[in-house]
C-alpha cells in the first residue's frame, strides 16, 4: 500500500468527520433557535410525547423488571460471599439509578423510538411532504422536527425513571421472593444508600443528556436523508448505531465530571 | 404573472440537466413543460418555487423580480404567491385531509376557525372533495389525492399554479376531471398555469402554451406550431396525433 496515499486517505476521512460534525452542530442550533421561538406546538409536543413515551413503556417496563432480575440473582450470589446479602438493594438499586437505568434506556429507546422517528422524517423528505411545508412557508424544522426532538427530550427522563423503577421490583422479586431475603433489609438498605443530589440527580441528569442525543441524532438523520427508500432505511439504521454510540461515550463523560 | 427563465444552467453532479435552458410561461395562460422521463421538468417547477437554485442563469417575474437572487425569507414571501401540486401529494400523513388544507390558513392568515371552514369548503367545493374531511392522506385513492393536493395548493388563493404531473397514475375518466378541473381554475382565477407532464393527449387538449425540453434546452410555442415546425416535438407527440388505437382496430 502506498503510503502517501493512506496519509491522504486518512486526511479525507478527517475533513468528512468535522464537515459532518459542523453541519451536525448548525442543524442543532436551527433546531434549537426553531424549538425556542413561538409558537409554542403543544397538540404536536404531545403527540411526539406519546410516540416516543407511551408506545416505549412496554419494551422499557419489561427490559428493566428483566434486567433487575439478573442484578438480583448476581448481586445475591456475589453477596453472600461476603456475608452481605442484607445490602443488595443498595447494590440493585444504586447500579439500576445511576448507571444501568439511563444507559439502557437511552440504548432501547434509540432502537424503538429513534429509528422510527429518523425513518418517519426521512419517509416525508422522499414523499416530498417536508417540501411541501415549504411551498407553504411552513418550516419544516418547526413544524414537524423541533417537537420530535422536544418530545424525545422530555420523554428520556421520565422512561429512564420507569426502567429503574422496574428493575427494582425484578431485583426484589428475585431476591426476596426466590431467593428468601429479607423484604425489610432490601428497601431500607436501597433508602440509606441512595442520596437525591448524586444518585437521583445524576442519573436524571444523564437521561437528559441521553434524551438530547438520541433526539437531535434521530431528527439529524432523518432530516438528511437521501431521497430514496434507501435513504430511509439508512437513516433508522445510523440513527440506532451512532446514538448508541454516543449514550456510551458520554456516559463515561458525564459520570467523571458529576464526580463519581 | 408572467415568468420566463433565462439562460438557465444545471448539473447533477456530472449529469448536465439545463444547458442554458430559456423560456417563458405567459400570464393566465395554461402552459405545459413536457419532456422525456429525466428531463428535467420537476427541475425547473422547483426552481421557480425557489425549493431549488440553479447554477447560474435567471428566473424573472414579470420581468424584473429575480427568484435566483431571493434571501430565504424573501423565497418565503414568493411562496405566498404560488401554489404547488406534488405529484404524489405531499400531503401531510399526520393531519386529516381538513387539517393539510386549512394549513397554511392556520399559519399565517389572521382568520377565524369558522372564516378557515368557510375557505376550505370554498377550496373543496372548487375541486370536487366532499365528505372527506376528517380522512387521512393514505385512505385516499390518487385521483383524490391529487385533488386535495390542488385544494391545498388553491387554498392561499395563488397567483401562479405549478403542477407536477397532475395526470400521472390517474385513469383516463380521473385524467379528463383533473384536466378540466385545472381549467376551470384557470379560467376562474386568472392564475398561470405551469404543468409538467409526459401525458401527449392531455397536453394537446389543455395547453396554450408549449415549452418542451430535450438535451437541456427547450422549444416553445402553441402545442399546434410546435408539433408542425419540430420533428422531435411531433415524435413526442405521435400517440395524441395519430388516430385513436380503437379506430385503428375497426378499421
Amino acid at each position: 500500500m502506498n503510503p502517501i496515499a493512506g496519509v491522504g486517505r486518512l486526511g479525507a476521512w478527517a475533513i468528512g468527520s468535522v464537515r459532518a460534525l459542523g453541519r451536525f452542530t448548525l442543524f442543532a442550533r436551527t433546531l434549537l433557535g426553531a424549538g425556542a421561538s413561538p409558537p409554542l406546538r403543544l397538540r404536536r409536543l404531545v403527540a411526539e410525547v406519546y410516540d416516543a413515551g407511551v408506545l416505549s413503556l412496554l419494551i422499557v417496563c419489561v427490559s428493566g423488571f428483566a434486567v433487575g432480575m439478573v442484578l438480583g440473582l448476581q448481586g445475591h450470589n456475589t453477596l453472600v460471599r461476603f456475608g452481605a446479602e442484607e445490602n443488595l438493594g443498595a447494590v440493585v438499586g444504586l447500579s439500576l439509578i445511576r448507571e444501568l437505568g439511563p444507559v439502557l434506556t437511552s440504548l432501547l429507546v434509540a432502537g424503538r423510538a429513534g429509528s422510527a422517528m429518523a425513518a418517519e422524517i426521512a419517509a416525508m423528505v422522499v414523499t416530498e411532504q417536508l417540501d411541501g411545508l415549504r411551498m407553504m412557508s411552513v418550516d419544516p424544522l418547526d413544524f414537524v422536527v423541533a417537537p420530535k426532538a422536544l418530545g424525545m427530550i422530555l420523554a428520556m427522563p421520565l422512561l429512564s425513571t420507569l426502567f429503574v423503577v422496574f428493575g427494582i421490583l425484578g431485583g426484589w422479586a428475585v431476591g426476596v421472593i426466590v431467593l428468601g431475603g429479607d423484604a425489610g433489609a432490601y428497601l431500607s438498605t436501597l433508602e440509606q444508600a441512595t442520596e437525591f443530589s448524586e444518585d437521583v440527580l445524576g442519573g436524571l441528569i444523564k437521561a437528559a443528556v441521553f434524551g438530547v442525543l438520541v433526539g437531535f441524532i434521530a431528527t439529524y438523520q432523518g432530516f438528511t436523508a437521501r431521497a430514496t427508500t434507501a435513504g430511509v432505511s439508512a437513516a433508522a439504521t445510523s440513527t440506532v448505531v451512532i446514538a448508541s454510540v454516543a449514550t456510551l461515550i458520554f456516559d463515561y463523560f458525564i459520570t467523571a465530571l458529576w464526580g463519581y | 404573472m408572467e415568468i420566463e427563465a433565462r439562460d438557465l444552467q444545471f448539473s447533477r453532479g456530472d449529469r448536465p440537466i439545463f444547458r442554458g435552458l430559456s423560456c417563458r410561461f405567459p400570464r393566465g395562460k395554461i402552459s405545459v413543460v413536457a419532456a422525456a422521463s429525466g428531463g428535467g421538468k420537476t427541475t425547473l417547477l422547483r426552481m421557480i418555487a425557489c425549493l431549488l437554485r440553479p447554477d447560474s442563469g435567471a428566473i424573472l417575474v414579470d420581468g424584473t423580480r429575480d427568484l435566483v437572487s431571493l434571501s430565504r425569507a424573501e423565497s418565503d414571501a414568493w411562496r405566498h404567491h404560488v401554489g404547488m401540486l406534488f405529484q404524489f401529494g405531499a400531503l401531510l400523513d399526520m393531519l386529516t385531509l381538513y387539517d393539510n388544507v386549512a394549513l397554511p390558513l392556520r399559519e399565517h392568515s389572521k382568520l377565524t376557525e369558522a372564516e378557515i371552514h368557510d375557505e376550505v369548503r370554498r377550496v373543496f367545493e372548487a375541486v370536487g372533495l366532499e365528505g372527506v374531511d376528517q380522512l387521512l392522506p393514505g385512505e385516499l385513492s390518487g385521483g383524490m389525492v391529487k385533488r386535495a393536493g390542488l385544494a391545498r395548493a388553491l387554498i392561499e388563493k395563488p397567483e401562479v399554479l405549478l403542477c407536477d404531473e397532475p395526470f400521472s397514475g390517474l385513469d383516463p375518466p380521473t385524467v379528463r376531471k383533473v384536466e378540466e378541473l385545472l381549467q376551470a381554475v384557470n379560467e376562474r382565477t386568472g392564475a398561470t398555469v405551469v404543468i409538467t407532464s409526459h401525458h401527449p393527449l392531455s397536453t394537446m387538449r389543455i395547453a396554450d402554451h408549449l415549452v418542451m425540453i430535450g438535451e437541456g434546452r427547450a422549444v416553445e410555442g402553441t402545442p399546434q406550431t410546435l408539433v408542425r415546425e419540430d420533428a422531435r416535438v411531433a415524435d413526442f407527440f405521435e400517440e395524441a396525433l395519430s388516430p385513436p388505437a380503437v379506430a385503428r382496430g375497426a378499421s
